[in-house]
């Protein structure tokens, strides 16, 4: 008994210290965000913010990244809502409507989840400023959309192969066809694939760098693309820089703190079968 | 295939209806811009009456009876788009890579093989990327997978508080490699001395003094090395999530079984769980590995684009945009391709494999 004491005593220690490394760039951010300036000093740069919390650091983050905030925004809810419906007709049809081949493409469009997009990316400025989409949030969103189909084709249809083919059955017999089915059956049953893939495609868009920096022009960057450029800039200072780092990953943060039951199984359907 | 026709009156209205509509609007919108809020929205336009177009015929379709036609045409929508943004721009980027383009109008005067030639001989730079991803993926590979297994089997002991020790170790999965990029940069300042700061002054404070590192501008090649540590940060709880996932389905029973024979923790792990869990492995590899092989965020925010840093990824993007080296641009493009398909693709083929057997 005292042996299992000790162990889990060592266990403990160690998941407390492991626990503070995953936590210190956290820590460090909201202590760096709260002091004035004459706080971020080098030396000081571990200690409690002793003159107070100071929020005007967000006050002047917000004010730099409030726009790209507002465009990343503007591109992400279009873009999480539509396509969770695109992959959920997919996923449906190519769990449920098996036809020869179909497993081939599925496949065929499971690699578009894996190519580095720098592979298609001349090609895909050109086309974007033939049809009049580059540099706007449109167009991202388009892009967006289009490249999110394998992973959202693929958390439905591993999520649709589960739901028993009985039911469909019962529905056929009853006269229901391809659409039926999935409109009284199928798409009621969805919600939980609906949640986890709105949050993994929002989460995804908002966190996105390379289209974003590529596609848009500087008025309608997104929030990564700003909070790059402010980090690159030497003007910035540390607190600032830090509260508009904690403002930008805010949504996503927020998202994994209340839904992150949902983010984690986006997580896992991510990753395919074992 | 077209064995039943069955006529809908409304739908076959209905149908009509949305075509013709349908057809006006594109035939209206290719002669018109539509602008709205200042934006020109002619082509999503263009794209939205065309699938009112294409509703029309699905509608058609819908009226013959035949599931498979129609499955089929409500899926082509997705995979025409596939087919032109994946494969077109793929096979695009690879003409693109045989020619001599290079400034902002297109060239494609026949270069052959020439922009490869350019990388694989007397390129340092090119040497540098190879190298860099090469160290970068072993580390990132072997941190992610050795940390995640470990806390993995710390949180299989059955702890209380279980929980929020997952999520500590999964949320930094949440954030982007741009911010942790930020965030990482300044904790692994290299600064020494009277300007000492970030975690050297915490080595500094605790007395490690033989700690205290130039982290990621360590002289090449070794200050890629660094860039592993954020990287590690981010998606070793995924892998931790991976393994915990692959251990929850082995059940409990059998290590009863193992205990009831007399196997010690440690046995159990090595002779039962481990062999069970080497499939996880292997997806954790190809996720992780696809990851590193294009990783380009993390580092442009961690380098700022720095030599010693660079990636084929930052390489494709200062080459093609900075540069307006197109064909070359193309070139590195395809070859980061090629280095993930390899890896990739004959995933894809056991994983469809395995499916068409079920």
């Amino acid at each position: 008994m005292t042996r299992r004491i000790l162990t889990h005593t060592l266990l403990y220690i160690i998941l407390i210290a492991l626990a503070a490394f995953y936590l210190l760039p956290i820590y460090l951010m909201l202590l760096t965000s709260f002091k004035t300036i004459s706080q971020v000093d080098l030396k000081t740069m571990w200690s409690l913010p002793i003159s107070g919390l100071h929020i005007e650091n967000f006050i002047a983050g917000y004010k730099q990244l409030a726009p790209n905030i507002n465009n990343s925004l503007m591109m992400v809810i279009p873009e999480a809502i539509l396509s969770s419906l695109l992959g959920s007709l997919n996923g449906y049809l190519l769990a449920k409507w098996k036809f020869r081949g179909s497993n081939l493409v599925f496949s065929l469009i499971l690699f578009g989840m894996f190519i580095p997009y720098q592979s298609i990316l001349i090609p895909l400025v050109k086309f974007m400023q033939s049809i009049k989409l580059y540099g706007d949030i449109p167009g991202l969103i388009l892009v967006h959309i289009i490249y999110g189909i394998p992973i959202t084709t693929l958390i439905f249809r591993n999520y649709y192969a589960g739901i028993e083919t009985e039911l469909l059955d019962a529905g056929k017999i009853d006269g229901a066809g391809l659409m039926g089915l999935y409109r009284y059956i199928m798409f009621p049953l969805s919600a939980p694939s609906f949640a986890v893939v709105i949050i993994w495609q929002f989460t995804q868009a908002w966190n996105e760098f390379l289209f974003a920096v590529i596609l848009t022009n500087q008025s309608h960057w997104p929030v990564t693309v700003a909070l790059n450029n402010l980090a690159g800039s030497q003007l910035v200072q540390w607190n600032v820089l830090m509260a508009a780092t904690l403002l930008a990953a805010l949504p996503t943060l927020l998202v994994y703190l209340f839904l992150g039951r949902y983010f984690l199984r986006g997580l896992m359907a991510g990753a395919l079968k074992g | 295939m077209f064995r039943k026709f069955t006529l809908r009156v409304p739908r076959l209205i209905l149908a009509l209806a949305l075509i013709l509509g349908g057809a006006i609007c594109v035939f209206f919108l290719w002669n018109v811009q539509l602008i709205i809020a200042g934006k020109n929205l002619t082509s999503i336009g263009i794209l939205l009456a065309g699938l009112v177009f294409y509703t029309g015929i699905i509608l058609i379709i819908s009226m013959f009876q035949s599931e498979t036609v129609l499955s089929i045409a409500l899926l082509l929508p997705s995979m025409v788009a596939v087919a032109i943004f994946v494969y077109g721009f793929i096979g695009w980027s690879i003409r693109v890579s045989f020619t001599e383009w290079k400034g902002l109008n297109p060239d494609y005067t026949w270069a052959g093989l020439k922009q490869y030639y350019l990388l694989f001989q007397n390129n340092p730079r090119f040497v540098i990327d190879v190298r860099n991803t090469a160290m970068f993926t072993v580390g990132f590979i072997l941190g992610c997978l050795i940390i995640g297994l470990g806390l993995a089997i710390l949180l299989d002991q059955k702890l209380k508080g279980e929980a929020l020790f997952r999520g500590i170790f999964l949320f930094p999965m949440s954030i982007s490699f741009i911010a942790s990029g930020v965030v990482w940069g300044w904790l692994m300042n290299p600064s020494t001395g009277n300007r000492i700061t970030g975690i050297n002054l915490i080595f500094q404070t605790l007395g490690l003094k033989s700690l205290i590192s130039l982290w990621h501008s360590t002289p090449m090649p070794w200050g890629m090395a660094f860039t592993v540590i954020p990287a590690v940060w981010q998606l070793s709880g995924f892998t931790m999530a991976l393994y915990m996932g692959g251990m929850r389905s082995i059940s409990d029973d059998l290590r009863e079984a193992a205990r009831v024979d007399g196997a010690s923790e440690f046995q159990i792990y090595r002779f039962i769980i481990f062999p069970m869990l080497q499939p996880v492995t292997l997806s954790a590899v190809i996720i992780l590995g696809h990851m590193s092989l294009k990783i380009f965020d993390l580092i442009v925010a961690l380098g700022n684009k720095a030599i010693g840093l660079d990636v084929p990824g930052i390489y494709m993007w200062t080459t093609t945009f900075d540069g307006t080296n197109y064909a070359q641009g193309a070139a590195i493009g395809v070859l980061m391709l090629v280095s993930v398909a390899i890896l990739v693709v004959p995933y894809l083929i056991q994983n469809m494999r395995t499916e068409t057997q079920l």
